[in-house]
């Protein structure tokens, strides 16, 4: 029997994900994947898969789907209101970082991430998705991955790969960090403002904006002052990086980032504090914290420590 | 000669080639480029996850926990990478290109500027063995060089909010084949029915960084004929 997931209703931007696409950015291709790695990672630990597994990720508002055949074990993470509505239309209130069953007829309801940008479903055994050039992750300005490279639509049909028979049901503790300091080192072209811009970004506040998606977060603050170009010979780009374009405000290049860019870059975030970064909701005010390589490593040491 | 290497963030180093722009840099970036591809596909450097030439910058990213940078650094450093030889000049890849005025958008601007007729642009254009620099910002995207010096302009003053795949444009010294519908301020001189990319074929990009390239000009009805395989 063909187990799938009827898509009623989409979601904003519900895509699925995996750790990423990589060898490929000389080409064009940047790694794009999940946004946040550990809380990826849970929903698939939460089910009994691998953390690799390919998981759907929804943004915001996420998506009300109906299960066609035979019962799954199915597990969302993060922090998400969302209800599961039983066949006989019995709606229960269901509870992230918590594996449950779900049975034909049934449906799961993703309403809202709460105070939080992205969450993840998983399910046992994995989606039936096909993976290209070694990943099932979604790049949709490319149309790279599978569902033909794009967000998930109405009548969509999202089948997996195994029902499930018996087991323990999971669960577990997790919070996203509260705080909105975020660490980063010093960029590639820092010189290129002014020393008080540079004190100014590492001291003052800066508003995470509604111009933020998968590719970039628009930050606004204190103008940033460039004394130098305003322009640098394009050069590949990493993620994490934080640039500033000719009006001063910087812009922090997230996971589908374009693979070059011309813009002058004034810190990157360290990779601990990736995942806190990219939950922040628009309006959102955040500080950014100077640290230096071994801090980050360390910081990184702690980080791996929670998956 | 590689002038520099510093951090990027925890898990990205940049290795800097000095400031020109120029093909001569260019090809050391793409030694050094071909030779960490070769050495992660040969296993001997573990844990990069991506490397990404540019004009004068090759960025390596790799898995914070599998190596540190300064593994990569070493490891550059112990390397004789400069001894690699491009396959430059072996294998030509020739474009079509259809120079039709429905596809040549800023003929017009080319020819105030360059005081050259249509005609005389796109021999100038044609006459060229284009080397590809780098590929990127979407996925395929070429950056060709160098133009002849009389077809320099630059960029649009206001962008176009949409340039068709396939438009061939023109910047400064440098020419790109957009290989998605996108925004751009480019110079468009033409259009190309070929397809560059396919992420559904093997050969996903029919260009690499390092490649030589040069345009074969075809008519309005051959460009509508025209089938990629």
């Amino acid at each position: 029997m063909n187990n799938y997931f009827k898509v009623l209703r989409a979601g904003i931007n519900s895509t699925f994900q995996d750790l990423g696409r990589f060898g490929l950015q000389h080409l064009g291709i940047v790694a794009s994947g999940c946004m946040d790695q550990l809380t990826f990672c849970i929903s698939n630990k939460l089910v009994g898969n691998k953390i690799s597994e390919g998981a759907l990720e929804f943004a915001y508002q996420g998506p009300l789907i109906e299960l066609m055949g035979e019962t799954a074990l199915v597990a969302i993470s993060g922090k998400v209101n969302f209800n599961i509505i039983k066949k006989n239309g019995e709606t229960i209130k269901g509870k992230s970082n918590e594996s449950f069953l779900i049975s034909n007829g049934d449906k799961i309801d993703i309403l809202s991430t709460i105070n939080s940008a992205y969450g993840y479903l998983s399910i046992f055994g994995g989606f039936k998705i096909e993976e290209v050039k070694g990943s099932v992750s979604t790049l949709v300005k490319a149309k790279i991955g599978p569902n033909n490279g794009d967000k998930l639509k109405v009548g969509d049909k999202i089948f997996f790969n195994k029902s499930y028979k018996t087991g323990k049901l999971k669960k577990i503790q997790f919070d996203f960090d509260k705080d909105n300091i975020i660490r980063v080192m010093k960029g590639l072209q820092i010189h290129y403002f002014s020393k008080k811009s540079q004190e100014d970004f590492f001291s003052k506040e800066y508003k995470v904006t509604k111009l933020t998606d998968r590719m970039g977060m628009r930050l606004e603050g204190q103008k940033l002052e460039n004394t130098v170009n305003k322009n640098i010979k394009s050069e590949g780009i990493t993620k994490g990086s934080i640039q500033v374009p000719g009006d001063g405000q910087p812009i922090i290049l997230l996971t589908d980032h374009p693979t070059i860019g011309g813009y002058p870059k004034i810190a990157n975030v360290i990779t601990a504090d990736y995942d806190k970064l990219v939950q922040k909701t628009p309006g959102t005010i955040i500080k950014f914290k100077l640290v230096d390589l071994s801090v980050a490593e360390n910081a990184f040491q702690d980080y791996v420590r929670k998956f | 000669m590689l002038k520099k290497i510093t951090n990027i963030g925890d898990c990205g180093i940049t290795c800097d080639f000095g400031d020109e722009v120029n093909k001569s840099t260019n090809k050391e970036v793409i030694k050094l480029f071909k030779f960490i591809q070769e050495s992660v596909n040969t296993r001997k450097l573990k844990g990069i996850l991506n490397y990404t030439p540019s004009y004068n910058k090759l960025i390596i990213n790799f898995e914070l926990g599998q190596i540190k940078s300064q593994e990569i650094i070493e490891f550059i450093k112990n390397s004789d990478y400069s001894k690699i030889n491009l396959p430059e000049n072996k294998k030509i890849v020739e474009i079509p290109i259809c120079y039709d005025e429905e596809f040549a958008l800023d003929i017009q601007r080319l020819e105030t500027k360059t005081k050259l007729n249509f005609r005389e642009i796109v021999s100038k254009h044609i006459e060229t063995n284009f080397f590809v620099y780098m590929i990127g910002f979407v996925p395929g995207q070429p950056f060709l060089g160098d133009l002849n010096k009389i077809l320099y302009h630059d960029r649009l003053d206001t962008p176009r909010v949409k340039i068709n795949k396939g438009s061939v444009g023109i910047v400064e010294k440098f020419c790109t084949i957009y290989t998605f519908e996108s925004p751009g301020g480019w110079n468009i001189i033409g259009r190309t029915p070929f397809e560059l990319f396919n992420i559904n074929k093997k050969n996903t990009s029919i260009l690499s960084p390092g490649d030589t390239i040069k345009f074969k000009s075809i008519s309005k009805k051959e460009f509508g004929s025209f089938k990629n395989e």
